[in-house]
């Protein structure tokens, strides 16, 4: 079954109380998925020519004081970090693959959840309000977040299978349903350069956006490209470093619900996701229509004329 | 009137109270508030009674409804009026996919828009919709009448059976096996009963009629010798 929902923040005001309006949407999917859940969420930027790691380990008194002082080491840059439950985030001005090179060879039993600019992944088994709880979710700031609650059907309940994945810098997909194409998706792509961590069907759908877009498409032109290359039942929800999406297959079995005001715009599998939030009284409320890519992006000063 | 607040008590206290209608119809009208989306609000009502929803509802509201008059003011989940009996069940905003799936009888009025799978397998329920209605609506349809005043999407009627479809926007592909068929002035009669008995104010010259060419394998009288 699963559940999705994802918050972007329009009205900038509004983004030191992201985690508080994102936690009771996580929450209301626990019906749709009880057994693990997890979010991406955006903000706490790096400064130009740094990135951010999030790291994750089972085991909650893991040294990651050692595992900084060593990547420094080997590195020769800084590396500013903190705690979150048994997650750290790591940003650096090192090169992304240095480091991922370094903590493939030296700390295979520390797994990348994700890299960027703006993104940290966290998720873990269990209840999503415990989830919440775990890493702080309630007093988190950002400009978007989506989530993802788990109800494990094709593979076991770990942490491996988890929601949400990321393939690539500040991208990441979550997913209600099921890709029939993915083994042979999945070749492809290695083929093309884009490394997996799971078996899961849903990273694979994150790695062909992220292969699409380093082909120069734009995530629309990337998603539009998807509804031809990706078969199977899917509503999609996307977050990148300045953009949010949302898509579904034609066919359109798996459930979405969308809610737009001047302060946001939101999406949930259903609507008892967005029922708290707030002004959804006079909120745009609609589905999504199969097929049709629905995104809203951020213009960044630089980029303006 | 009654009114329940659905965020105090809950959906099956809501419900408990409207089935025990069926036994002693003591509350003619009644009032639920703070629905948030809840999903089976008016499940299985048996009694004629009025239920006004303030408040966007989840899954299956007024699913299996018989006798009683559900308003909803807000937009509903999937499968809303599903295996309907009789009664009238009207939404002022949106539905969700299958809206009047299977239903055997009663009104269905949906003024905004209905999302795919409008009125599959529906059995003897007529539904109007006053806007726009997704892809495979009326699949296998039976019994009934589907009345769209705006748009259908692909794959109108795949499958059908009995049902009279009429469609006053564009219909963006039929499914197999269905086709336009003449408005004569009986079928004129009857879209005009439906769209004064939904409350909608249009023209039925202005509509096409869709229904069954009755050419696949059931409706074949060679492939009885099968049996």
């Amino acid at each position: 079954m699963c559940g999705i929902v994802g918050l972007y923040l329009k009205n900038s005001q509004l983004q030191p109380e992201l985690g508080a309006l994102f936690t009771p949407m996580l929450v209301a999917m626990t019906d749709r998925g009880p057994d693990s859940a997890g979010f991406a969420i955006y903000g706490d930027e790096v400064p130009d020519g740094w990135i951010k790691f999030t790291l994750q380990q089972a085991d909650a008194a893991y040294d990651w004081t050692g595992l900084v002082e060593a990547l420094e080491q080997a590195v020769d840059q800084p590396v500013h970090w903190f705690a979150n439950s048994n997650a750290a985030v790591l940003k650096t001005p090192a090169g992304e693959e240095s480091v991922r090179e370094w903590l493939w060879a030296e700390r295979p039993e520390v797994r990348i959840m994700s890299v960027g600019r703006s993104i940290e992944i966290l998720k873990s088994v269990g209840l999503p309000e415990q989830i919440a709880g775990q890493y702080g979710l309630r007093g988190m700031q950002g400009s978007h977040v989506i989530g993802h609650t788990r109800m494990a059907t094709e593979s076991a309940v770990t942490l491996e299978g988890s929601h949400p994945f990321s393939t690539g810098m500040d991208l990441c997909l979550v997913h209600n349903g099921s890709l029939s194409n993915h083994n042979r998706l999945r070749q492809r792509l290695i083929r093309e350069g884009i490394r997996f961590e799971t078996e899961n069907d849903t990273e694979v759908a994150a790695g062909y956006l992220t292969w699409r877009m380093r082909q120069g498409l734009s995530l629309k032109q990337a998603l539009e490209a998807g509804l031809d290359d990706l078969d199977g039942f899917y509503t999609f929800t996307i977050g990148t470093r300045d953009g949010f999406a949302v898509v579904r297959d034609p066919i359109a079995c798996k459930p979405a619900v969308m809610a737009e005001t001047d302060d946001y715009v939101a999406m949930a599998s259903e609507y008892r996701a967005l029922a708290g939030l707030p002004g959804i009284e006079q909120a745009r409320v609609w589905e999504p229509k199969p097929a049709i890519v629905y995104v809203w992006e951020r213009q960044r000063k630089e980029h303006a004329a | 009137m009654k009114t329940i607040d659905l965020a105090e008590h809950g959906v099956r206290v809501l419900n408990q109270q409207l089935h025990d209608q069926a036994a002693d119809l003591s509350e003619l009208d009644w009032d639920v508030v703070h629905t948030q989306g809840a999903h089976n609000i008016a499940c299985g009502l048996n009694a004629e009674l009025n239920l006004t929803v303030r408040g966007h509802a989840g899954y299956y509201c007024a699913g299996m409804n018989q006798k009683a008059s559900v308003t909803v003011h807000g937009n509903v989940g999937v499968g809303v009026a599903e295996n309907m009996m009789s009664g009238s069940v009207r939404i002022k905003g949106d539905a969700s996919q299958s809206a009047g799936a299977t239903g055997h009888g009663g009104l269905l009025v949906i003024e905004g828009n209905a999302s795919a799978r409008c009125g599959i397998s529906m059995k003897g329920i007529d539904i109007v919709v006053g806007g726009d209605v997704g892809h495979m609506s009326a699949f296998m349809g039976q019994a009934g009448r589907l009345v769209i005043c705006g748009d259908a999407g692909e794959a109108l009627g795949d499958s059908l059976y009995e049902v009279r479809i009429y469609v006053k926007g564009r219909v963006q592909s039929l499914g197999a096996d269905c086709v336009e068929k003449p408005m004569r002035e009986e079928h004129l009669e009857e879209l005009r009963r439906l769209l004064t008995q939904a409350g909608m104010d249009e023209d039925p010259a202005a509509f096409r009629r869709y229904g069954s060419a009755r050419e696949l394998y059931n409706f074949k009288v060679d492939n009885a010798a099968a049996y």
